[in-house]
């Protein structure tokens, strides 16, 4: 345990954990004026140059305006037939090594002897003062532990009794869409869905779902981390205070209840307070705020950007919707398909820890290695027809976005029930769903994700 | 004919010819039995293959290597006779054993 983790989990017996966080605020503001702050790259919006006219050694696919104008593609094409290991130099997140063949990210991801998964999975470091500790950047015995702790709550047998519940619940927003219409879908679908979603999971007060897909898009969206846009501190400050708040008093809640008498429920914090390693968790701050912080971040930019995703892929490939209309059976080897298209997180990273020879370099210990399961999901070695969106496709389910090994998505189960919910839903209700313009995409290297998609649906007759 | 047989967890039965030197997963897989997913394809990094293997025949499997051993502690259907069919390779000396699936693949 670090000295600055020791100290936060000391002081957090006697201090509710908000006013930490405005310490930590009121710290950095006194380094800022006296030592100065860590520098936070900016990232100005410029077309993305034409990967053909770079050097190999130009080419930066940190560049968080990559999925934004759509060009990713043919830069990571580039790498896997030139420069499947390739080095970067000199990127506004400091030097890192891209692999972009499918073998080579499966091995990556599996020797985590080999390749640490601390202390964070983006490219760029946690931003200073909210050095978040969670699961999927812990490497084992650590990691172990506290994974066991909280996925029952995603395990298939808790989902069978959640079903119903899911689809009363995308029913009900599906009824309420307008007709004939243009809309956003992001926002009224996938923002929606995937909001309740998480305030099921967690049994967060449903009213105020919404903060949670604030704070979701906060944390996955800084600019030190991937590019993103939310670069205002003190608005940052401001959500981590209020998350904090918020999710002590629902830990207290039903610590009152379940000291009452009461019955345990599913949701994630009483799976906590029910586990001997995690029952005490709230007296741990950093990996409190840490794992909730992975659980909604896992479960919100994920699903929704491929409910977005399945819709504009079907868009692309008409006669891919005119089969699956004709033979709603193929729904679950579709949504892998989704899953596999979309890649809604592009990379996950690792950190060597010793020198490893791979693709005929040598990763030297000390070195970021991002795994980019969206280029390996496009790997012409691997998939046939890789660029294609064959809703019928042999082998579907063997796709990189949930990683393998020992991180493998934990929500993989409940991310297929819900998009496969979605669509069966929809065929009932709908006729077409058509994409209205071209759909405008989130600026990150980490979300391959959508802020905006106008469609317009047509009732089935 | 030398063959093992997988049970599904609504008891359902499956019984296929052995292939030496295939794994367990390539034999279900390629005979279709339903409940087992192999996402993977054989890494033993997904977990999505995991059978129950009859007390009489675990020993005869195999060794339980270090990373099936983390990818089946992931599961909470994991029992003591648990293993991944792709690190199990088929062989005519399991001629007769069963294997039952759990309900769920994680």
């Amino acid at each position: 345990m670090s000295l600055y983790s020791f100290a936060v989990n000391t002081t957090a017996r006697l201090i509710p954990m908000h006013w930490q966080i405005e310490g930590v605020e009121a710290l950095l503001k006194l380094k800022k004026r006296t030592i100065g702050e860590r520098p936070v790259p900016t990232f100005v919006e410029t077309p993305v140059a034409d990967v053909a006219t770079l050097k190999l050694h130009e080419i930066d696919v940190s560049n968080p305006f990559l999925f934004r104008q759509n060009q990713w593609q043919a830069y990571f094409k580039r790498l896997r037939d030139e420069a499947p290991v390739h080095f970067q130099k000199n990127s506004p997140f400091g030097p890192f090594w891209s692999v972009t063949r499918y073998d080579d990210i499966v091995f990556v991801d599996k020797n985590h002897e080999l390749f640490s998964a601390e202390p964070i999975i983006f490219l760029g470091d946690r931003p200073e003062g909210l050095a978040l500790e969670t699961f999927i950047a812990m490497d084992p015995p650590k990691h172990d532990v506290q994974r066991k702790a909280v996925q029952g709550v995603v395990a298939p047998q808790n989902l069978k009794q959640m079903e119903a519940l899911i689809r009363a619940r995308a029913a009900e927003v599906l009824d309420g869409l307008p007709l004939d219409e243009p809309f956003d879908w992001v926002q009224k679908v996938s923002i929606e869905l995937t909001g309740r979603m998480l305030a099921t999971l967690l049994d967060f007060p449903y009213e105020k779902r919404h903060l949670l897909t604030y704070w979701s898009d906060l944390i996955g969206g800084m600019p030190e981390t991937t590019g993103g846009e939310y670069g205002d501190k003190q608005e940052i400050f401001a959500a981590a205070k209020d998350m904090s708040r918020h999710f002590a008093a629902l830990w207290y809640d039903k610590k009152a209840r379940k000291d009452a008498g009461e019955a345990a429920s599913f949701d994630l914090i009483s799976l906590m307070q029910n586990s001997e390693d995690s029952k005490n968790l709230i007296e741990r701050p950093l990996e409190f705020m840490g794992n909730l912080s992975l659980l909604i971040v896992g479960g919100n930019d994920t699903t929704r950007n491929s409910m977005t995703g399945g819709v504009l892929a079907l868009n692309e490939n008409p006669a891919e919707f005119a089969k699956l209309k004709a033979n709603p059976a193929l729904i679950p080897n579709m949504v892998s398909e989704i899953i596999r298209w979309q890649t809604p997180l592009a990379y996950m990273r690792r950190v060597a820890k010793q020198d490893v020879e791979l693709g005929g370099q040598t990763i030297k210990k000390g070195d970021k290695v991002l795994m980019w399961y969206v280029s390996g999901n496009r790997d012409e070695r691997k998939i046939d027809q890789p660029d294609a969106f064959i809703i019928d496709r042999k082998g579907a389910r063997n796709h990189l976005s949930f990683g393998f090994g020992i991180h493998r998505c934990m929500g993989n189960r409940l991310a297929e029930m819900q998009l496969r919910i979605l669509w069966e839903e929809l065929l009932k209700r709908f006729d077409s769903i058509d994409v209205v313009g071209e759909p405008e995409r989130v600026q990150s290297n980490f979300v391959k994700g959508y802020s905006r998609m106008m469609v317009k649906l047509r009732a089935k007759t | 004919m030398p063959s093992i047989t997988f049970v599904e967890h609504d008891g359902t039965e499956h019984a296929v010819a052995i292939e030496p030197g295939q794994s367990l997963m390539q034999l279900a897989t390629d005979n279709m039995i339903p409940g087992i997913d192999a996402d993977c394809g054989g890494e033993c990094a997904c977990g999505t293959c995991h059978v129950i293997v009859g007390a009489q025949w675990f020993e005869q499997t195999g060794r339980v290597g270090d990373d099936e051993r983390q990818m089946l502690e992931m599961t909470p259907e994991a029992e003591a006779n648990s293993r991944l069919a792709c690190q199990i390779e088929a062989s005519a000396s399991l001629d007769g054993m069963i294997v039952r699936l759990p309900e769920f693949q994680m």
